[in-house]
Formats: C-alpha cells, structure tokens, sequence
C-alpha cells in the first residue's frame, strides 16, 4: 500500500480535510442529545415555550452546518480519490510504457488491462469510503471506551475487553478475504480475456462453429468467477453479525454487572443507562462499518494487484543519456559479434553464433524458413529483446550503452503485423515522425506505393483508421506502416517480412522505390521471396537459427544449398537437371501415407 | 416509481426479469429482512425493560433481569444466524444475476452480425462485459442488503411510535417524503453525470486496449510519451466527470440527513408542546425522538443506496444496448449435409456502408471439385467474396448456393461445416496446441493429429515447443509463419467439402510452402476450393481465374487462357518476374 499512499500525498490537504469535516460533523451531531436535554429541563420544566422554540431552531442550525461541514468533507473525499485514482492510472500507464518486449510476453495484455480499469475504479471506491467513514468509526468507538471509563471502571473494563476482540474479528476477516478477493480479480482477467479473444477471433470462430464451444467455456469461468465470489461473500457476510453478537454479549455482561453493582450500592441506574447508551453508539457504528470494509478489503486486494504491476521493473535498463564514446563514423552501421539468443522459457537458441556486418548504404536481404530465426535477428538491432550472448553494434558503440530513444529514433520498424490505430491516416503516418508535413507524408506514402489508398479515401489524410485498421485491407496496412517506417528517415530501415500481403506488381514497384532511398541508409530486407531479395548488396541465409549462407544472390545460388532449395521451390522452371529436395524427406512420405489428407 | 425515466424503467424492468429466476431467494431474503429488522428494534426494549429492573441499591429484580437477559441472548443469537443467511442470500442473487446478464451479453457476441463487430472497438465490447457488470453487481448488492432492512425498520419503527403518539407520528409520515424528494431530486441529475463516467471508461479503455494490445509497436516507434498524453487526456477527462459524478451523488446522503434533522427538530417542538398541553410524558417524548431518529435512519440508507443504483443502472443499461443489438439475421431452417460441392453467387451485389457500391452484379458457378482463384490487386473484393460465402455477411441482393440451395435457407452451422477456412489473419485460441489443432474436430484422434502437422511440416517446431503439443500458445510466442502453419493443419484435420484459402501461406517460407501444396493438392483433389493468393505461381493449375478489380469481374478463364488474352491478368503474371530483368 506504500505505493497508494505516494500517490495520496499529492491530494495530502483533501484527505487531510476530508476526514476532518466527517469528525466536526460527527461532533455536532453528539451535541444534539444536549440540546434536547436542555429542551426538557429549562423549556418543558420550566414551561419556557420560548427556550422550547429556540432550542429548536437552534437544532436546525446545527443541522444546517453539519450539512455544511458534512458536503465539504464529500467534496474533498471525491476530489482526493478520484484524484488519487488519475494519478495511479496515469502511473500504471506510464509504467506499462517502459516494459520489455520480454516483460510484456510474460505478463500478458489482458491483465494489464483489468488492472488499468477495473481494479483502480475499486481502488477509488474503496478510497473514497475510507476518506469518508473511517476516521469517523473508530472516532465514536474509542471515544465510547474514554467515555464509559469515566463513568465507572470497572464496567469500562467490559469495554476495554469487547473492542479486541471486535478488532481481532474485524481484521481477521479482512485479512482472510484479502487473498481471496485477489483470486476474484484473477477470475475477471480470465473472462476479459476470454471475451478479447472472441472479438478478435469471431471469423475463426463462427468458421468452425465453435461458438457453442466457446459459450460453454466461457460459462465455465463465468461460473468459477462466481462461486468465487459467493465464497467470499460468505466469509464477509460473517462481519455484520458476528460483531452484533459481540456487542450484544457484552452488553449483557455489562447490565448484569450493573445490576449487581447497583444492587451493592456502588452505582446508579443513570450510570448503567449511560454505560448502555454508549454500548448502543458502538454498534450502530459497527454496523456502518461493515459494509465499508468489504468495499475497502476489495479496494486493497485491487491496489496489491496494482502495485504489483508498479513493483515489476522492467528487465532491460538503457542508459537515459548518451555514453561519452562518440558513435564511430568509419564502424560498420551494425555488426553482430558472435551473437546468440535464447527467449526465456524456451527450449532451444532461436539465433546461435551469428556474426555480419552491414555498411551504411548497403542493403542486407535476411532469409531462411519459417521460425528460423530471421526476426529473432531482425529484432535485436532496435534492442526489442536482448542478445543472450555476444554483442550488437552499431557503429561501434554496444546497443546496450545507447539511450532507447535515440536508438530507436535512428530505427524505422515495419512488422509482420501490420498494425494501424485509430485516428486519422495523418496522425497514423505522424507516429514516425511526429512534426510530419502534408508534403512528407505523400513522399514517403510515395515511396511505399501508398498514394492511390489514401487518395481513393475520403477525406484523404483526414480519413479516419477504426481500430487496429480494420477497415483496410491487409495490403493497404502493410503499405501503410512501410510508410510510417519510411518517414522517420531512418538510418537503418528494417522490413520484416514486410510486403506478404502485397501482390506481385506493387511489390515490384515498392522495391523499386526503394532502391532509390539508398543514401547513407542500412536497409534489412526480411523476405520468404529470393526475388525480392535478389537486388540485395547480400543476403543472409538462416536455418535453424544459424547463419549458413552469406553473399549475393547469385554467389548464393552457387555455394548455399539452403537459398537454392529455397529459390527453386519459387522458380521451378530454373531448377537444373537432377535436382533433388533435401528438406526433411520423413514428412513427405508422412504425407503420401497419412490417412489425415 | 414516478421520478425515473422511461429508459431507466425499462431497465429497471429488464433487471427484474433477470431476479424473477431467484424469487425464491427473493422472499427468503425479504423475510429475514423482516425478521432481522423487527429483532433488531425489539432487543433495546428489553434492554430498557431490564434496565428498569434495576431501581437502587437493595431492588434489584435479579430473576427479570435474568430471564430477560437470557431471551435477549437467545433472539441475538436469532438474530445473528439470520442476518448472515440473508446475507448470503443477496450475494447469491445478486452474483447470479450478474454472471446471467454477463452470460447472455457474451452468448450475444456470438449471435452480433459481424458487420456490429467489425464497426465497434472491442475494448468498448470489453468494457461492458467486465466494468460495468462489475459496477452493477456491486450497486445490486448494496440495494438488496440495505434495501428489504430499511424499509421494514421504517414500517416497524411507525407502528412503534403509532402506539405513543399519533398526531406527531403524522407528522414525521408527512414530513419524510422530503428526504425522499431531494434523493430523488439529486438522483435524476446524477444519472448522466454516471452514464458520461461510464461512456468515458469506455473510451479509455478502447485506447488502453488499442495500445497496450499493441505495445510491441508503441515501443518500436518511441511512441509511448505520445500514448501517455493521449491516456493523459481522456484520464483527465474521466477524472473530471469522475469527481462530478462522485460529489454530486455523495451530496444525497448529507441532504436528507439534513431534512431527518430538520424533523427531528420539528419533532422535539410539536412534543415539547405537547408535553405542556398534557398530552405526552417526558418519557414518551424521548422515545419518540430516538424513533424518530431510528425510523429517518434507513432513509439515508435507503438514499445512498439511490445513487448506487444510479451508477449501476447506467452500466446496466449499457449492457443492455450491447444484448439487445439487433441479432444476424436468423438460420434458415434447413440442415445442410456434407455438400457435393457446388456453389453458385447469383447476381450478387453487396456493400459495406450503402452509399459506396463494391460488388455489383457478380455471377458465378462453380461446379464440384473445381478449383477456384480469385486474384487482383489490393482492395479489390477479394475477401468480400469469402465474406459472403461463409455467410459472415449477407448479400444485398441476388443469392449464394451451396449444391442449388441458397445459403440463407441452411443453418449457419451447417453451412460452416462445408467450408475449410484459412485466412491471412491468423487467429490462435489461447489454449494449448492439441486445442487449436483440434478446433474443427473435437473427435480427431492423437494419431490423426499429429500425421496433419507432419502433413504440414508443423510436427517438427511443434515438437520443439517446451510443451510439445501441451505448450499454451501465449500472445506473441509463435511467429506469423509458424501460426499459418497450425492454422492450416488446423483445416487439414476436418477434411471439409469446400475450401477457402485466403492467402494461407503468405508468411510461410517457400520451400516448405512447396511441400504444403502438394499437402493442399491432396486434400483439395474432388473437392471445390477457393483460393486468393498473390503469388500467381501457385494458381497456374486452377481450373478457373477470377481476376477481379473493383469488385467486378474483369477476366475469368484458365491460366493459359488468361495470359494469352493478354489483358489485366497478363499484365499482373509478367509483373511478377519485373523484378528478375533489373
């Protein structure tokens, strides 16, 4: 909770405030029971109807500014946790922004998600009941004690043994259902992701008619989420009347020991009624209690669930400026040293012992089969994952030692997924370059033969992208964030497998247009295709995550088995005489006598 | 119920369809309400009977004392049991009653035309399954818990205080309704203040959706300041209807204690003069002024609940908009078989949005076992043509048949059953491997499984996953490849009549691209099958070409056909092998 209280701090004066107009409201309110004593000794006993009248609208008045004191503290409540609960979003949020790719593969989005919403509005909730009521509970109850121990003591005792034992049922449900209502919340990331999953998948889906399925799993974890909760709800449905059965006992015990000690002659019966009176003001507090520390034993197991997140530091450190060693001008652009890497948790390197270097200017062509490790590669040099071993560099200085802004800012992505956001196309292509012109935008839309999509569209840059670009096609995506990559003006350009989607005569074109882009820029071309890789300075040949071919296309064709199977299973008609396929003969004969096809 | 909106009584309205499922519960839960609350009030006048037991020193009445102490203990102990059984009683209602309207919300999405999915930001969807049923569930509970209590400690406490005086306990009765009046006055208002809070949630979590789901590309263009300004723009704005919502609902409370203190004086003033007047005692006044406390009580209560209910009517009434969406048209009645194969588009025109035409006029037969491939550029109609076959959307006018049946006559079920479907967009369950591969065929066999994925070259990176066929595919743990792979094995294992094939293997590498073919040709021989592919190689045997542009057909014939013609299609092939001259 430490973390909840940073984040009060800023509102320290609300709920500093807030509190302390619920006490001066509850003060009020004990004044009352006096001014209706005054009423029925000066004003009745004396038959004073004027005493009566003024005792009365000075209860109004009291009235008046324990509304007064009652909306202030409301006020600041409101302000205090709906502020508090901004300011923990916002932290979250930002949080989130500094993660790992590796970070957010093992925490997942869903649950970042329920995080950044649901939890924080029980957050809020919570908080806000406790600015308000809190203070005030504990108020009346220890002040009851105070009272009742000056009184008389030895009935006070009652007291001082009655309220332990209510803090010990209190706490001990509160810390009990704790831990349980975490498990809710986990029950709810379930169904969120459950219900993200449908909407993304609803093709897939309703194709292999798995929409009863899916009813039926989601029932499943609907259900679970629900016994959990009635679970829970049991446990703290005990608060309300194991207390009254506390207090209850205890006023027992006290009117009996009054009883006999009035008997002796050692107190009055306007003590025990007082004694008593007090014991009544204790549970009707109680009972206001209760229902207020479910909603703030939920809004703790939201913040730990919160905090949790806060608590996570992201795995990879950057330095926040640039090192004192000037990049070197004469280094290769990126240059890999004995480079490996293994994702956490899995069972072989995707990248072993890969050593290149790429000059500015040039442009590298990376191939290689599927899940052989070419965007493993691709993916380090903007430092997305970390190389497990060995070193990545560009221009001789350790990626590792460079700002990730700089670093990326000299990097133009464009990933497998073609991913655009909702917005305008203009504020779409201004992700690359945040202070892109009109005039910018339409060269590097130029470039990656994106002109015709944005000029067929109403509106032009101002047409509006729904989310995640649903309504262009997977071409038009793809064309479009090679643009957003391209207006960066990147001194490294990687296109990982970038223009799949493309046909073959815009591909054509966009290579094309590439070509014309060299400068002083390193372009990595990530491509299945040999034909768009054969204008490449070089291509480099992955299999199973090893480098085993480096060299032009047609140095390749000669010496690299690897790119030849690769080229002839697109160009069959080039294949020379006798060739044979050495690509894992055991799953065609698995084909040929497989009954699945 | 005069003070609510028509909108907000049918809400109301439909929540009650929902509790009418548990009315047992209901009633249990009013009785001991009932009972509790009566319990409640009855203990302190005991409590007063023993006190008066107790007189001074030597009169003590022990045996009174002690027998009313004992009945006290045993109606505590009543009591106590009841109120946690009503308790549990409300959290039971009130989970059901959300996991219900939750359950029926989901089993929606899956009845919403796609064209509703296709136009609104799933984070929204999200929202009001998971926030607002959240709000909701806890605005019922605290309706039910304080709800039944309160207004039977009102009943209860006005039968007491009939009984000491009645002139003033027409007054109060007269008086109260004033509370009710300013909770309801602050309600009304309140209402859009939540529903504006609720709307902005939705907002903000369509954006932490958009850009959480799609941090990795946040991270690659350094855009995450940006996106923390953006958050930081609708945050401020929640946080501004957020306290607006917040405050002005938490006034009501404060307001109508004010009014109950307003008649606690009116109270002491009409009693006092009675008391001169001689018509009630000292002792009855006190009594009637800590009723009169105890019977505005639950008034409060009962008003806080009030704006409770306000926050959760709104998002109940946003759940609501999302189940009662209007439905895809419904199944046609027939049960389509497994089909020979023969499908027919019967002038068909279809739009997305109705002022832009895409498919005008399009005519099509296709006869069992042909092999169909649908080319031209980007945009141009390609996947709509898929749409409509699968039936995700529906014609505007003319007819798609399946063997001479039109396919808003079958089922969508056992439509789907005849179609095999791999798209571009690969689409994984988060589930293990076996799960996904056996999607389309919960009855395949380990066996059957795992010659698909050696079919499809998949057996071996699936072998190496830590958990084999066991692993859990997480979000990113697959590349695009590797999905297409398992989502192709995934059509291998169901063997369907007719397959779609959507640029199946576009992220696959092509050497094993080449043995998959020979896979696809397999499984393809003697059954219809629709390709859309870039790559013009793998088409040249297809029986037939469609190359379409701008939603029309432009030229239609085999691959020999096309090229000699020399027209679009010509152009599109040579394009291919530009390239290769340079």
């Amino acid at each position: 909770m430490k973390k909840l209280a940073f984040y009060l701090r800023e509102y320290r004066k609300e709920s500093v405030l807030g509190p302390l107009f619920k006490l001066l409201e509850a003060f009020f309110d004990l004044l009352v029971p006096l001014v209706v004593a005054y009423i029925i000794d000066y004003g009745i006993g004396e038959k004073r109807t004027d005493r009566i009248g003024w005792m009365c609208a000075l209860l109004v008045g009291l009235a008046l500014v324990g509304l007064a004191c009652s909306i202030t503290a409301q006020f600041f409540a409101a302000k205090a946790s709906v502020g508090c609960a901004t300011r923990l979003r916002h932290a979250l949020f930002a949080h989130i922004q500094r993660f790992a790719y590796e970070d957010l593969d093992r925490v997942g989005g869903s649950t970042l998600i329920t995080r950044l919403t649901s939890d924080i509005n029980q957050v809020q909730n919570g908080l806000n009941l406790a600015l308000r009521l809190l203070l005030r509970s504990p108020f009346v109850v220890f002040g009851s004690m105070v009272m009742a121990f000056t009184i008389d003591v030895p009935s006070a005792l009652i007291f001082a043994v009655a309220i332990p034992v209510l803090c010990v049922v209190v706490f001990g449900i509160m810390l009990l259902s704790i831990p349980l209502y975490r498990k809710v919340q986990a029950g709810l990331d379930r169904i969120v992701n459950t219900t993200r999953e449908n909407l993304t998948g609803v093709r897939v889906i309703r194709a292999f008619c798995k929409e009863e399925n899916e009813k039926e799993e989601f029932g499943r974890q609907n259900e679970a989420l629900t016994a959990m909760q009635k679970f829970v709800g049991r446990l703290s449905a005990l608060m309300n009347p194991v207390t009254y059965v506390i207090i209850n006992a205890a006023t027992i015990w006290l009117i009996w020991k009054g009883a006999v000690q009035v008997d002796s002659g050692a107190l009055t019966q306007g003590s025990v009624v007082a004694l008593y009176n007090y014991m009544a003001q204790i549970l009707t507090e109680l009972i206001k209690m209760a229902s207020l520390i479910i909603s703030i034993t939920k809004a703790v197991a939201c913040a730990q669930r919160v905090e949790k997140v806060l608590d996570t530091e992201p795995s990879m450190e950057a330095p926040s400026a640039s090192s004192s060693a000037a990049p070197n001008n004469a280094a290769p652009m990126v240059s890999f040293h004995d480079v490996s890497m293994t994702y956490p948790g899995a069972g072989a390197p995707s990248l072993s012992h890969v050593s290149f270097s790429a000059w500015p200017g040039e442009t590298i062509g990376i191939t290689g089969g599927t899940g052989s490790g070419k965007s493993t590669l691709v993916n380090l040099i903007p430092r997305f994952y970390d190389a497990t071993d060995g070193q990545v560099e560009i221009l001789g200085q350790n990626v590792k030692d460079l700002p990730l802004s700089h670093l990326r800012d000299t990097i133009g992505v464009v990933p497998q997924k073609a991913v655009l956001f909702a917005g305008s196309i203009r504020e779409n292509m201004q992700w690359g370059k945040k202070d892109a012109g009109d005039e910018d935008i339409y060269k590097a839309l130029d470039i990656a033969q994106a002109r015709e999509i944005v000029e067929k569209k109403e509106g032009g840059l101002d047409f509006e992208v729904e989310q995640g670009g649903r309504n262009l096609s997977g071409g038009q995506r793809q064309r479009l964030t090679i643009a957003r990559a391209l207006l960066r003006d990147p001194s490294i350009l990687i296109l990982d497998d970038s223009a799949s989607a493309l046909d073959f005569a815009t591909d054509a074109a966009l290579r094309e247009a590439l070509r014309t882009l060299r400068g002083s820029s390193t372009v990595f071309l990530v491509s299945q295709r040999t034909m768009s890789l054969r204008s490449a300075d070089r291509i480099l040949v992955l299999d199973d995550g090893e480098l085993v071919g480096s060299g032009t296309h047609e140095e390749l064709l000669k010496t690299c088995r690897v790119y030849q199977e690769i080229h002839y299973s697109q160009f069959p008609e080039e294949r020379p005489e006798g060739w044979q396929d050495t690509l894992s003969p055991a799953p065609v004969s698995a084909v040929k006598g497989g009954h699945a096809v | 119920m005069r003070h609510f909106s028509p909108k907000r009584n049918t809400t109301l309205r439909k929540i009650f369809q929902y509790i009418r499922a548990h009315r047992v519960y209901l009633v249990l839960s009013i009785l001991f309400a009932a009972i509790t609350a009566v319990l409640t009030l009855y203990v302190p006048i005991l409590f007063g009977d023993a006190i008066d037991g107790i007189i001074r020193k030597g009169q003590v009445d022990f045996p009174l004392i002690g027998s009313l102490l004992l009945e006290i203990g045993i109606l505590c102990g009543v009591t106590a049991l009841l109120q946690w059984l009503m308790n549990v009683i409300n959290n039971r209602i009130t989970y059901h009653v959300v996991r219900d309207i939750r359950r029926d919300a989901f089993n929606k999405i899956q009845k919403l035309p796609l064209s509703y999915l296709d136009s609104h930001s799933s984070g929204d969807i999200v929202s009001r399954v998971i926030a607002d049923a959240d709000t909701f569930a806890d605005g019922l509970l605290m309706g039910f818990s304080q709800l039944f209590t309160g207004v039977v400690t009102i009943i209860a406490t006005l039968i007491f205080m009939l009984t000491l005086h009645v002139g003033i306990t027409l007054l109060v009765v007269v008086l109260t309704p004033l509370s009710l009046f300013m909770a309801r006055f602050i309600a009304r208002r309140t209402y859009h203040l939540f529903r504006k809070q609720s709307e902005t949630r939705g907002r903000q979590t369509a954006l932490i959706d958009e850009m959480i789901g799609n941090q990795k590309v946040v991270k690659a263009f350094g855009y995450e300041q940006e996106a923390v300004d953006r958050f930081d723009v609708i945050n401020e704005e929640l946080q501004d209807c957020s306290i607006k919502a917040v405050f002005y609902s938490s006034i009501t409370n404060p307001s109508t204690r004010f009014i109950n203190s307003v008649i606690y004086a009116a109270v002491a003033l009409a009693g006092a003069f009675a008391v001169l007047t001689g018509g009630l005692t000292v002792g009855g006044l006190t009594c009637l002024l800590s009723y009169a406390n105890q019977y505005t009580k639950p008034f409060n209560d009962i008003s806080s609940v009030i704006t409770e209910l306000q926050n959760s009517l709104a998002c109940a009434s946003r759940l609501f908009e999302l189940i009662e969406a209007p439905s895809q048209a419904p199944d046609g009645p027939m049960e389509m078989p497994t089909a020979k194969g023969e499908v027919t588009l019967e002038h068909v025109h279809f739009r997305y949005t109705p002022q832009r035409p895409l498919i005008d006029d399009l005519h099509l037969t296709v006869k069992p076992g042909m092999k169909v491939a649908i080319v031209g550029p980007t945009g141009c109609g390609k996947t709509t043509v898929i749409n409509l076959l699968m039936r995700f959307y529906d014609v505007n006018e003319g007819a798609v048949l399946l063997d001479g049946v039109d396919i808003r006559q079958m089922t969508r079920h056992s439509l789907r059953r005849n179609y095999g479907m791999v798209l571009q967009e690969t689409w994984l369950k988060n589930g293990t491997v076996r799960e996904n591969l056996k999607m389309g065929r919960d009855d395949a066999t380990d066996e059957e499984m795992i010659a698909a994925a050696k079919a499809t070259h998949s057996h071996e990176f699936i072998r190496r996953l830590p958990q084999g066929y066991d692993t859990v595919l997480q979000e990113d743990s697959l590349s695009q490849g590797q999905k297409q792979l398992l989502c192709i094995t995934r059509v291998m294992l169901c063997r369907p009549p007719v397959l779609i094939l959507d640029e199946a293997t576009s992220s696959i590498d092509t050497r094993t691209e080449v043995l998959i073919q020979e896979a696809f040709a397999r499984l393809m021989e003697g059954r219809t099958s629709f390709i859309v592919a870039h790559r013009l190689s793998t088409i040249r045997n297809a029986d037939c070409i469609l190359v379409m542009k701008d939603g029309h057909i432009l030229e239609q014939g085999t691959h020999e056909d096309l090229l000699a013609r020399g027209g679009f299609y010509a152009e599109l092939y040579n394009s291919q092998f530009a390239g290769k001259e340079t």
